[in-house]
This record gives C-alpha cells, structure tokens and sequence, in this order.
C-alpha cells in the first residue's frame, strides 16, 4: 500500500504551491516533529499526534497518539474508521488532511485552513430564531405605541378638546375611541346613552355627580328632609370608613350620592334595583338616631320589619285618614252595613238569589268576590263598589211600575228620590208577587212582596233603619240622609301593591271576608300573611327573597315629601 | 476545627444541592406554596366579601385585588431587567424566577376575580386577554424547558454547534472535490445543494422540521435514480448521504431551539404590550371615574 502526500502551501501573493511524495508501508504518523511522516509545524498539533493504518478491507484505522483527539468530519475523537473510497477529512490544529483512494494509492492532499471565525460565527447564530424572526424590541415598541395612541391618546385628546355640551340622548358623543373604555353595557333605560360618555363623565378624573343624574331626572322626589338625612345615616363599621375615605381621596362622592345606591355599566337590563342593605344602614335601627320618628326600624322584611299600618278613618266625619298598624286589629268606618260572610254564604239566601239570576247575568252557584269587586284597568287595585252596578242586581230600588215598565228610585240623590216618591202616582196597583228571594223580611215567608199601591214607600220609611235605604245605609239623625260611605282605594300610602302580581292566589288565602260579619272589619292580611312567601332579600327559605325596593321607593313618585336635593356636590363645587 | 471543617461541608453540601435544584422547585417549593395561599386567599375573599350589586372591578374587592394584580404584573415583568443580574443566595436570580413563575400563575386567579368574570370589547378585557396570552405562552415556556434540554442534548450527542457546522462544511468541501469529475447537469445537483444555506429556514420550517425543497434530498433522489453510476457518482451520492444525516442532525436542532426561544416572541413583546393595555385600563378608568 501506498500513501500520496499533497501539500499545498500558500506564498504571501496568494500563489498555491502544491508538491507531491510517496510514501510507502502500511501506515504513516502525523505530528509536529520532524521524524513525522507528516510534518504539522503548528502548536496545536502534538509532536506525535495521530497514526494511520491499513485496516481490514481497505479501511483505514485513525487513532490519536497522546491524550489530544482529533477531528474527523468536524466530529471531535480519537479513534476511527475510515473508507479511503468514499473519502475523509481529518482535521489537526490549523491543518486540514484530506484522504481519499486515487489510482489505487490513498492520497493525503494537506492544506492550512484559512482562519474564517467571523463567518463560523454568523453561521453558529443561525441555529437560534433570532436570525429569523424580527427582534422583540421593535415589536413590543410597535404594540406599546399601538395600544396607548388607540386606547389612551385618541380618547384623551378628544375628550380634552371637545366642544361642551350638555348631557343629551339625541346625538353621539365627541369622544373617539372611548367606547373602550366602557366597562359594561349601560341598563336599558340609559342605553340612549352608551355612546356618549361624557354625559355622565363629564369632567377627568372626577367621579359621576348627581348634577349629571339630576340633569335628566328633574323630578324625582326627595326621600327626606336633608337633616333628619345625615341624621339617620347609620354608624360606620372601621370597613366602611376606610372605604369612605379612600373613596374620598379619589375624588368619589357621597355619602348619599346617587352612585352610592345605583351602579352602572353592569350589563344591559334592568338597572338592578337598590340592595336592601343600603335601606338597613339607615332604617335597620334609626329610632336610635331620629328619636322622634314614627317609623318603625326595618332591616330585612323577613325579620325585621314593623307591622303594616293602615290609612283609615276610623270614625264618622273625621277630617283625614289615619294611619293605624294592623297589629290593634282596628275597625274602619265606612259608612256601610255590610256583612261579608252573609254575602258569600254558599247556603244562604244571597247563595239561592244568585243562583236564580244564574249565568246570564254573570253569577255563579254563589256570589263570588268577582261578582261586587271589579278591578282598575292596571289589575293593581280595585274600583269602588258602584251600587247601580255591583248592588242593584239584587238591592232593587223600585218602588212602582206603570204599565209593563218599572220606576227605580236614583240612588245616591235625596233630592230626587223625594221628588219621585211625592210625584208618584197614588191610585191602587195590583200587588206583584215574583216567587224571587230577595234580601230581608217583607213580607210573610219571605217571598218578594211589592204593594206600590196606596203610599207604599214613603220617604222617612225609606230613610229609617228599617227602610230600602236604611238597609245598607247608617241614616243621618236631624237632616233627612244617610252617612258618607268611605272606600279607601289605597291604604299603604308608602308601599307598593299590586293584585296583578298576585293573581294566582285565591282573594281568601289573604281576605278572612268569608268568616267578617260587619264592614267595618279590616280585611287586609297582616304581614305575617305576606310571610308566607315573602321574606329578606337575602333569605334562602323564602318562596320570594324580596327587598325593600319590591314594594319601596326610595324616591316617592306621588305625592313627594320633599324635593330632590343635591346631596353628593362636594365643597367647592 | 474539625467542626468548623465540618460546618463548611454542610453548607457547602447544601450549596451544592442548591445548585442542582431547578427554579420550578427552588427551596422547597416555596413560591408555589406562596401563590397558592394567595390565591385561595383572593377566593376565599371573593366569596366572602360582601360587594353590591355583583363583584365587579370598581368595588371595594374588586380595587384590592386589580391593584394587587397590576402590582403584580409590573414586578413579574421587572424579570426581564433582573434577569440581566445573576446573583445567588436569598435573593438569587433562582429564587427571583421561581417567583416569577408561581406568582405569575397566581395572577390568573387573582386578576379573573377582579374581572368579576364580566368581559366585553374593551380595553379592560384586552389588558385581561394579553395577561392570559403572556401566562399561557409563560406557561409553554416552563413546560418546553422542563421538556426539551433532554432532546436538545440527545441530539447533540458529543457535538457543539459550532462542530455540526464545522462537520457540515468538511462534507462540503469533500464533495465539491468528489464531483469534479461529474457531467455538468450532475454537477448542478451538487452545486444546487452546496448553494442552499440549511440556516435560511424560516420559522414555519424550523418548528414544523419539514423541509420539502431541500436540495441535498433532490440531489440524493436524481443520483440514485440517474441510470449509468461510475465511482465518481458513488462517492458523491455517500458524501449527499452524510450531508443529509448532517443536515437532518442540524435541523432537529434547531427545531428544538426553535421550540424553546419561540414563546419568547409571545411572552416579550406582548407583556410590554400588557404594560400598556394596563395602563390605558387603569388611567381610562380613573379619567371616566
């Protein structure tokens, strides 16, 4: 076997000056001293570093002498194998060994690399994604300029340069961009404005003021007079004082600030209505604070909230109605004869009349509530009972007949009725028998008896105790008449109720008018009936968790005490 | 003295042990112990805290914790500063990480509460959908890094990078002899796959490993299907083989690389991006107070 040494040396003019040996054997060192087959004068080079020899089927063995390793292919060792046919490069120090088979001989071309670390350099980056992607400082600069001009700049400065305005539905807002910065859809009735910010926000970095609720809402009442207010407002726990004053080193309004109780931005539908713990603060022991109020304390209608009190009178001619709690079980004064019970007796007689007059005319087997009591238009509350309508069906006021016709006297007018009974006609009439029942005894066996004939109604017999008027009337002593009847529409002047909501319940589960035997018991259901499904907001045993607001107003629609009053300007404002 | 020596092997011991411990179990764990009490802390106050009308990040609850969250966020970021400082001991960089890693997912429980899990088109919900991008991709990266330094170093097997280059341009050199002999259309294959750069990859190719216009590969195929073979063609298509071995050593790599600085470009640029959602969330809602 022979071995072809090539070594090519540069000159300094970049010429190649290539030479050619032959060295013969079966193997040949490499190193630094010159007794080497191959002579390597570099420093890194071992002064015997490497020996190679014949292997098995043509292959060349290549091992390290010393300690030092080389490199084969770029691959760091210091021992290998290789085949002169497909070629190899060692690498040793500065010097490049490149083997291969040549016309049967394995030729060893030496070369000195050419110091090329500013590209192996460049290249190593070339495994990192640096090298391929922008740089994250330009992108994250891009971003941060992005997000602040879009959400903080453009807003800022529309906002600053705005016209002024006052706080309207009828056109956009100034403001760019600031839909942004809404934290939530506004509640139905504001949704006119959800794209006019600055209605509200009127001015950076100041909280809402109730100037710019009170802009819309001119006529809101007042809840109390401003004193008795402060007065009321309930002690702070340590919590709620930090709050309040951080909330004051933030420039919040309050307390009592219509922010305080109503909070926006919290989704479209109905603006939530006040918890009742905001009601509590003040009510839950405010005989504490307001001694002279007439209110009972009210925290939780499930725990603590004072029997209902009735707006009634109580007595004949009484100028007003007065306010009397249901828990003295108080008689009205209507100006009324009137038994329930006897009205709604399956068996009685009034059961027999109705049943007679039959579905025709709208009544059932008995009378029913439906039959008298007719509801107002909104299902609320109820009309006043109207005699000509709810009562005369049976309460006949008809005291002749001419010809096949009637005469009825009109109900509600002395004058008239005196005026018919002195004009009436007083020549003999056949007596009518009708077979019908009808209320009272007038004649032998109860069955309807009317003698037009011969005076038969006079005008002080009609007015008596006894008589057709007398019958559900208190007659008046000294002037011919009887007493006003008094039929309260309402009776909570300061809550709310509504029959309508409560149309699935029968009138009796809260009306005892079955077992009343006189008008002037009060019908109304106490609260412990209204217990029954009713309890505190936050009651987990309750049919309906109800707060205060379910039958409260803070701000009173009819009749307001007092007018709305700014009380969340801060000083200097 | 022999106590002394004694003491310093302990404390040496434990240094030691230091040493070798990764960031995800720094002392113990005690940063993910940390994140975890503060975050049942932020829920247990959630559920306790008395807020009206709903929870929402304008109650009292709601300011607490979006000033813990944004405090948070901002120290969380300062690792990028930190990071520029290796120190060790109490307040190693180590230590400084794990806390960065345990808090920084803390911050998930923290800053959702103080959404009140109400979000919209806004920027308070874009400060909020940045804050989850950059934990998600903080949350690859933690994940890769456990993963992938074992692949990374298994591939490697005994080479540097700078040796797989190395490696790569001594076949080059190799085959550029061994084609001269080959006809000119051959030569062309060869010339072809020396000229491709295997760095050029882009970021697709890089993670993906799939290289469909790989010269060297086309090369390979037109020789072994080329009809009439000689010895020249021979030595080249071996050499084209090691270039391919080489290459497929080289691309795994930095598919592996690729994998673990790529979140980076995520995590970076968009905290910086949060920074300035945050502070347009913050300045907006105290400019509309």
């Amino acid at each position: 076997m022979a071995f072809r040494i090539r070594t090519i040396d540069q000159t300094a003019a970049g010429r190649e000056i290539v030479r050619e040996r032959e060295i013969a054997g079966d193997g040949l060192t490499i190193g630094r001293a010159a007794e080497n087959d191959i002579h390597l004068p570099d420093l890194a080079v071992e002064q015997q570093h490497v020996r190679l020899s014949q292997a098995a089927s043509g292959q060349l063995q290549v091992e390290a002498l010393g300690t030092l390793g080389f490199t084969l292919g770029g691959r760091a060792t210091t021992n290998a194998t290789i085949a002169p046919a497909e070629g190899a490069e060692l690498e040793l120090g500065s010097y490049r060994l490149a083997i291969r088979a040549e016309d049967g001989a394995v030729t060893i071309t030496v070369r000195r690399a050419q110091p090329q670390e500013g590209r192996r350099t460049e290249a190593l980056r070339g495994f990192t994604l640096a090298s391929v992607l922008p740089g994250k400082r330009p992108l994250s600069w891009l971003l941060l300029a992005a997000i602040l001009l879009a959400f903080l700049a453009v807003p800022i400065y529309s906002h600053l340069t705005r016209a002024a305005q006052k706080p309207t539905i009828d056109h956009l807002g100034a403001v760019v961009m600031d839909a942004s910065w809404t934290p939530g859809p506004l509640s139905e009735a504001h949704h006119a404005l959800e794209t006019n910010c600055e209605s509200c926000h009127v001015k950076a970095f100041v909280a809402v003021r109730d100037n710019a609720c009170l802009a819309c809402h001119t006529d809101i009442g007042g809840h109390a007079d401003h004193a008795r207010l402060i007065a009321a407002r309930g002690p702070t726990t340590w919590g709620e004082g930090f709050q309040r004053a951080v909330a004051k080193v933030f420039n919040k309004p309050g307390p009592g600030a219509c922010t305080d109780c109503h909070t926006e931005h919290q989704g479209a539908g109905r603006m939530e209505p006040a918890r009742q713990e905001f009601c509590a603060d003040c009510h839950g022991t405010l005989d504490q604070r307001l001694k002279d109020t007439t209110i009972g304390n009210a925290a939780d209608f499930g725990n603590l909230h004072p029997e209902f009190a009735a707006l009634i009178e109580t007595a004949p001619h009484q100028s007003r109605p007065q306010r009397v709690s249901l828990a003295a079980h108080p008689k009205q004064w209507d100006g009324l004869r009137f038994p329930h019970a006897l009205h709604l007796d399956t068996l009685g007689g009034v059961a027999r009349m109705a049943s007679r007059l039959g579905a025709g005319h709208g009544y059932g087997a008995a009378l029913d509530c439906k039959d008298c009591h007719h509801p107002t238009p909104d299902g609320a509350r109820f009309q006043p009972v109207d005699m000509e309508r709810d009562c005369e069906a049976c309460h006949s006021l008809v005291y002749d007949k001419v010809g096949p016709t009637f005469r009825t006297l009109r109900h509600g007018d002395v004058a008239q009725m005196r005026a018919d009974l002195a004009a009436t006609d007083r020549s003999p009439r056949r007596p009518i028998v009708t077979g019908r029942r009808r209320p009272g005894e007038y004649a032998p066996g109860g069955v309807y008896y009317g003698n037009f004939g011969g005076g038969g109604v006079t005008l002080a017999r009609a007015m008596s105790t006894d008589g057709v008027c007398g019958e559900c009337h208190i007659p008046t002593s000294g002037r011919l008449g009887v007493m006003p009847v008094v039929q309260p529409s309402r009776y909570f002047a300061h809550g709310w109720f509504s029959h309508a909501d409560h149309k699935q319940e029968k009138c009796a589960s809260c009306h005892a008018a079955k077992t009343s035997r006189s008008s002037s018991d009060l019908l109304l259901p106490g609260i412990s009936k209204c217990r029954d499904c009713h309890l505190g907001e936050n009651s987990r045993k309750a049919k309906v968790p109800s707060g205060c607001a379910m039958c409260h107003s803070y701000h009173p629609m009819e009749g307001a005490p007092v007018k709305a009053q700014l009380v969340a300007m801060r000083e200097n404002e | 003295m022999a106590t002394a020596a004694g003491r310093k092997f302990e404390s040496d011991e434990r240094r030691r042990d230091s040493d070798h411990e990764g960031f995800l179990v720094h002392r113990r764990m005690r940063w993910f112990k940390v994140a975890i009490a503060v975050s049942l802390i932020a829920i247990l106050g959630y559920a306790l805290a008395d807020v009206k009308p709903r929870p929402n990040g304008g109650s009292w609850y709601g300011y607490t914790l979006g000033t813990a969250a944004a405090l948070l966020i901002v120290w969380l970021s300062l690792l990028g500063i930190r990071k520029r400082a290796i120190t060790r001991g109490r307040w190693s960089l180590k230590a400084w990480t794990s806390a960065h890693v345990y808090l920084g997912l803390s911050l998930i429980v923290i800053a959702t509460l103080h959404t009140g899990f109400q979000f919209g088109w806004n920027v308070h919900t874009l400060a909020y959908a940045l804050m989850m991008l950059v934990i998600g991709s903080g949350v690859y990266g933690i994940v890769v890094y456990s993963l992938l330094p074992a692949a990374l170093s298994d591939n490697r097997g005994q080479m540097t990078h700078r040796q797989m280059i190395d490696s790569l341009a001594a076949i080059d050199r190799q085959l550029e002899q061994a084609a001269q002999p080959l006809r000119r259309e051959e030569a062309d294959w060869v010339v072809a796959a020396l000229a491709q750069d295997p760095f050029a990859a882009g970021v697709v190719a890089r993670l993906t490993d799939r290289y469909p216009h790989c010269r060297t590969g086309e090369a390979f195929a037109a020789f072994s299907a080329g009809p009439a073979r000689r010895e020249a063609e021979d030595r080249v298509i071996a050499l084209l083989g090691r270039r391919m071995a080489q290459l497929r050593q080289i691309r795994r790599h930095m598919r592996l690389k690729a994998m673990l600085e790529v979140w980076l470009y995520v995590h970076v640029p968009l905290t910086i991006a949060l920074l300035a959602a945050l502070t347009a969330h913050i300045v907006s809602v105290f400019y509309y107070w």
